[in-house]
């Protein structure tokens, strides 16, 4: 029992570092341009058709990598001089419906482009196998490297966010809005410059999770909901919440997923402790965000409710 | 109204209503000479890949012959987008509409159980080249719907019994939890008496699977068993390779197949199925049709493309066994049932429920000598294999 406690517990880690990479993008959207983008999805999933497309002609998961990255800084800023750019100053009804319709128009661009059937990104070949951790236990390697990869962009954000000139205009943006523009900063180029690193980093989500998943058209959906969960409990515009949100979150929904069942099976029958199982297990992220907004309502780390 | 009118109208009204039940003999479809035959098969969304297979395998031997049975053939393709309710509708389309005789098709079992009923009630032959659910096969049997695939308990019987053979007292099961997930579970326990290490039912349609793995490798067990259809087991066979964990053997139905192979390619190798025939299976009938499949569409065929293949063969051999005469429905079904052709499978016959009566077999996920990804045929588990439901059938 305590060998699948550590090997969840290193799941739980993998998939936070993955739900940090998309909500941090999210959070300063919502928190700094105070825009709902429920697109956001879309650009995890433009990233993983991305590295597919590139590593596919390049014949290399690194080539594909590297590609990826200045294509996803294109998308970001497109879809926000094309977009975005028109619903800062709209409600966040208008928000939610045309970020809401760049989703239905996105995956069906996806499907016309690349196809129905999903696409499978190559595993590098020094990142595939698994390493041995205690015992019989193995864990992939690619999944490590995703922990670490994920890490060293949550260090980067930390120093960006905290000494640099554009990351003290963010926590500014994120904290006072009115008065930043009150100051001369120019508001627009700071909304481009926000929009973009948060796609960029969604796309290095969906790009790093392509070997291990398969790439399909809805992949944003799914994660979409878990993110907004990050987000609020982090505290809406803190990079630093959305770091503990994402952990949070993960490891409270794998451990939750698989010690719920398990503990549910000593009094049911396995269907049905399986079914309960996954019913508990999301409803866990949800009781855990219900929690801390009771606590704090702003958030972790919100610096406004 | 007057009463000319209303007279008018329910005579009219009548012979509306009666028209449907003449046709429960003789479908107006067999009077012209023109042999009218609609497909049915999910060929958009994520399960494509399988509809795709099947239409493919129907082609190819439909454009080989060239006139199905000796005659006019006019083939019908549509697509059921994976939506029981729209099947539904299709298939009384082509009855209804373009007077079909026989209506192939469909994938997936829920889509079978919505055409059933519109295609068969009229009199026209179904011949399902896939699902094979399992009130069809016992106390719903009909004379005129025909099944060129297998009952859906049989693959998992497979799997179960060679779990049963090799010892094993220990084996992890996971399926999505759905309708023919937990069919799957109980088709394998049919045959498998040893205790299980886990029994685990996932979400349809999920991608990741590090939990689930994560407990099989906590559990060590003898062996893994697991139904993971299309998307959800390329998944599965990759992550379970990253996870080190292709120790344990790892037995399957309709995961590891040549409609996933060429995503998981490398990741599935010497992963084990149950299925009714293979690529290389070895007789005449079958080194034809999978050298001409590959020819034709450069992938290897499946057991999908096979089941549909042989359709299109069963249709020809019965029409020409009754010279093209399809109003003679006695004789036309009793032709059918003869199934009189070379299957690439080797033996068959149809058992008294109309489902095949077949060899089953232990295959492995390998790379072949061409260079393509197929399975490849490792022993023979069931001779003449017939389904469970058969004694329910009252016919």
């Amino acid at each position: 029992m305590m060998n699948l406690f550590i090997l969840q517990l290193l799941n739980g880690v993998q998939l936070g570092v993955l739900l940090f990479l998309i909500a941090a993008g999210l959070t300063l959207v919502f928190g700094i341009m105070d825009v709902i983008n429920l697109a956001h999805g879309v650009l995890y999933m433009v990233g993983a058709y991305l590295i597919a497309t590139f590593a596919a002609v390049t014949g290399s998961f690194w080539w594909g990598l590297l590609l990826m990255l200045p294509a996803a800084v294109a998308v970001g800023l497109v879809i926000e001089f094309l977009v975005m750019r028109r619903l800062y100053a709209r409600s966040h009804l208008d928000q939610v419906l045309a970020t809401f319709g760049l989703v239905i128009m996105a995956n069906e661009a996806v499907k016309m482009i690349w196809g129905t059937s999903p696409l499978s990104v190559p595993m590098p070949d020094i990142l595939s196998g698994s390493v041995p951790l205690m015992g019989p236990l193995q864990y992939p390697v690619y999944r490590i490297a995703v922990i670490v990869a994920g890490l060293a962009v949550a260090l980067g954000l930390f120093v960006m966010v905290n000494y640099t000139r554009v990351g003290m205009l963010l926590r500014a943006g994120a904290t006072n809005r009115s008065t930043v523009s009150a100051l001369g900063v120019d508001i627009n180029r700071l909304f481009a410059i926000v929009f973009t690193l948060g796609a960029v980093l969604a796309c290095l989500a969906g790009a790093l999770v392509a070997p291990v998943l398969s790439v399909d058209t809805g992949m944003g959906e799914s994660v979409l909901i878990l993110t907004f969960v990050v987000v609020v409990i982090g505290g809406i515009g803190s990079i630093k919440g959305a770091f503990l949100g994402a952990l949070l979150v993960a490891v409270v929904d794998t451990l939750g997923g698989v010690f719920g069942p398990i503990l549910l099976r000593e009094v049911l029958d396995p269907s049905t402790a399986s079914q309960v199982g996954r019913v508990l297990a999301p409803m866990l992220v949800y009781i855990l965000m219900a929690v801390i907004l009771f606590a704090k309502p702003a958030g972790l780390f919100g610096s406004r409710a | 109204m007057t009463h000319k009118t209303t007279l008018l109208t329910s005579t009219l009204l009548a012979l509306g209503l009666a028209a449907p039940a003449l046709a429960q003999d003789v479908p107006a479809s067999a009077e012209d000479d023109v042999l009218k035959i609609g497909l049915v098969y999910t060929l958009s969304g994520p399960p494509a890949a399988l509809g795709v297979q099947a239409r493919d395998g129907f082609m190819l031997y439909a454009d080989q012959v060239g006139e199905l049975g000796g005659m006019e053939t006019e083939i019908i393709v549509v697509d059921d987008e994976g939506r029981p309710d729209l099947a539904a509708d299709r298939a009384r389309e082509l009855v209804q509409r373009d007077n079909v005789d026989f209506v192939v098709g469909p994938i997936f079992s829920n889509i079978l159980m919505a055409i059933h009923q519109p295609v068969t009630s009229t009199g026209t032959v179904l011949i399902s080249t896939n699902a094979g659910t399992s009130t069809l096969a016992g106390e719903g049997c009909t004379p005129n719907f025909f099944t060129t695939s297998y009952q859906n308990d049989q693959n998992h019987e497979v799997m179960g019994a060679y779990a049963e053979s090799q010892g094993y007292t220990n084996v992890f099961l996971m399926a999505p939890n759905y309708q023919a997930g937990q069919d799957s579970l109980a088709g394998f326990k049919h045959s498998y008496t040893g205790g299980t290490a886990g029994e685990v039912f996932t979400e349809l349609g999920q991608l990741d699977f590090s939990s689930e793995l994560a407990q099989i490798a906590a559990f060590q067990p003898d062996a893994v068993f697991t139904f993971m259809p299309g998307g959800m087991g390329v998944n599965l066979v990759k992550q379970y390779a990253q996870a080190g964990l292709t120790t344990i053997p790892f037995l399957s139905a309709f995961t590891v197949d040549e409609t996933t192979l060429p995503a998981t390619q490398d990741a599935a190798l010497g992963l084990l199925g149950g299925a009714n025939w293979a690529p290389d299976l070895e007789n005449e009938a079958n080194e034809k049709f999978v050298t001409a499949y590959i020819e034709k569409y450069d992938s290897v065929p499946g057991t999908y493309a096979m089941q549909a293949y042989d359709a299109a063969q069963l249709i020809d051999s019965a029409v020409r066994k009754v010279n093209g005469d399809l109003t003679d429905r006695d004789a036309l079904l009793a032709a059918i049932k003869e199934a009189d052709f070379d299957s690439p499978r080797g033996d068959f016959s149809f058992g008294k429920n109309n489902f095949p009566v077949q060899d089953f077999y232990l295959v492995e996920a390998v790379k072949r000598d061409d260079g393509y990804y197929g399975t490849s045929i490792r022993e023979k588990i069931f001779d003449d294999y017939v389904d469970n439901y058969a004694d329910q059938c009252g016919m």
